[in-house]
């Protein structure tokens, strides 16, 4: 069988489910008719990544602080491997996010996994950072300086 | 010294039981939840993840409530959780060009491609204490307003486009190395920027606040404006060994604050502005803002400067910038001492006696 999603794809649809709301993930997954079964790969466990910046926001690397993250990696009982990497302690989360990524690797059940996972909760993330976005804009600020300090 | 001692173990287990009761206060007060320290107290919550070097809100909340509000207290509560986790590696790095805005200021330009957002600030409050706080009053929802897709680029680059300012980026060789990392190398003096950054960064905010004060009250010569001031939510990204491929592992707050520092120039650069960078996790506008300025007077070796202040003694800086190690050096003379004490009544004695015999045969 060959791949019928690119590396891209995945990289999209595994960002879509890490920042999704573990608790709608959740409701849209145990909802979702037609699941295969899943055995643990790797079971859920939480450690740390090491953030890195730069300096000035684009100059050199350095080590900034760390974060609590949690993995887990399934195979379906279809054959696919899915892996899941968020932020946060929420083991659930983890698994649901690498069950449903092993899920969209099978060409059978992608369409209704896009359908009616991974639109839905982009959809809900772009309508929250929407309403963040029309919250700040509230607050933009046009200074305008006196005579003083301006050249003419 | 320290020396151990045995014994005193009821009266240990009593003390933390009071503990525990007199945390808890008034059993009739209802009891607050870690959930509401993370939603309501938010800006500590960001401190004590900042300097205790760990992106979690729970755990940040959590320790709030544990120790009291004690922050210095959460933030060990903190680090030490923190040591219990395995890690898994080294995120890339964060792209804060990219970062969803909530807050952006300028005090150096103030038309800025993107604009300038105040977002939630006590900037321009009367500092006036509101007693309606108390009294449960609704909340008046925030305000909207239709949102603009300009790109939110780097303030400063607008400066670097020109020349004007020294370059934030560096050379591909140098994106390479890797950096220093503080939590697995013991330290050795003199350090490079990026381990200097690394220890401000998990700096407490009043060592830095004062030292940064400093810098603006003459002990360091540099001048500075704050470029940029930028709130927000940033990606996180890291490449897993399994995948071999770089995954979005979810978003974290951010402030990052660029500093444009008095200029300087030689025979083979014109003369221009120079830089001092500050990042926290959360919402720490205070903490990015000295680190900024701390992080400037750090390079008074590499940009030629005399180093004539606290401020820009890097060994003073960061041997003294860790709030749970300077914590724990002051606090542990609470321990007993008995013996170390001991030892010095005996010599102060033993000198009084000598002394005592000098005076009396000073007066034969």
């Amino acid at each position: 069988m060959t791949q019928q999603f690119t590396t891209c794809d995945r990289q999209d649809w595994m960002a879509v489910l890490a920042r999704a709301p573990a608790d709608l993930l959740e409701n849209l997954w145990s909802g979702f008719d037609g699941k295969p079964s899943f055995k643990p790969l790797r079971e859920p466990e939480t450690g740390l990544v090491m953030v890195r910046a730069r300096a000035g926001g684009e100059g050199a690397q350095f080590n900034m602080g760390e974060a609590t993250v949690t993995r887990c990696s399934v195979i379906s009982s279809t054959g696919q491997t899915g892996h899941a990497y968020v932020l946060g302690r929420d083991v659930n989360h983890a698994r649901a996010a690498a069950e449903i990524d092993a899920g969209l690797q099978d060409g059978k059940l992608f369409a209704d996994l896009d359908r009616d996972i991974i639109q839905p909760l982009k959809n809900a993330h772009d309508k929250a950072r929407q309403l963040h976005r029309g919250k700040v804009a509230a607050t933009r600020v046009d200074f305008f300086t006196l005579v003083r300090g301006e050249d003419d | 010294m320290y020396v151990a001692v045995k014994g005193g173990e009821r009266a240990i287990d009593n003390a933390h039981r009071l503990l525990a009761e007199k945390r808890r206060g008034d059993p009739d007060v209802a009891e607050i939840s870690a959930e509401q320290i993370s939603q309501q107290l938010t800006l500590g919550v960001d401190r004590v993840m900042s300097e205790g070097s760990l992106y979690d809100r729970g755990l940040a909340a959590l320790a709030i409530k544990q120790a009291r509000g004690d922050m210095i207290e959460a933030v060990f509560l903190v680090r030490a959780s923190r040591t219990t986790l395995a890690r898994f590696g080294y995120s890339e790095p964060l792209d804060t060009g990219a970062m969803e805005i909530t807050r952006r200021i300028s005090a150096t330009f103030k038309d800025l491609p993107g604009g300038q957002v105040l977002g939630p600030t006590f900037d321009y409050t009367h500092r006036l204490l509101d007693r309606a706080l108390d009294t449960g009053a609704e909340v008046e929802p925030a305000a909207t307003a239709p949102v603009s897709d300009d790109a939110t680029p780097h303030v400063l680059g607008l400066l670097d486009k020109q020349g004007l300012i020294e370059p934030a980026s560096c050379r591909p060789d140098e994106d390479q190395s890797e950096p220093g990392d503080m939590t697995r190398d013991p330290l050795t003096f003199p350090v490079d920027r990026d381990v200097r950054l690394q220890m401000l960064a998990r700096g407490d905010e009043g060592f830095l606040l004062a030292l940064g004060y400093s810098t603006q009250r003459g002990y360091a010569r540099n001048h500075p404006f704050a470029g940029e001031i930028r709130v927000g939510m940033v990606e996180v990204s890291f490449v897993p060994e399994e995948l071999g491929f770089a995954v979005c592992l979810g978003e974290i707050e951010i402030t990052e604050c660029e500093m444009v520092n008095q200029f300087t120039g030689s025979k083979s650069t014109p003369p221009q502005f120079t830089r001092g960078y500050g990042i926290s996790f959360g919402h720490c506008e205070r903490k990015a803002m000295s680190m900024a300025q701390v992080d400037r007077a750090l390079r008074a070796d590499e940009l030629g400067e005399d180093r004539t202040a606290p401020a820009q003694d890097e060994e003073f800086v960061l041997s003294h910038c860790d709030n749970v190690q300077a914590t724990g050096f002051v606090e542990h003379l609470k321990l007993p001492h008995y013996v170390d004490f001991q030892s010095e009544l005996e010599l102060v004695r033993r000198m009084r006696r000598e002394q005592g015999a000098d005076r009396q045969e000073a007066a034969e």
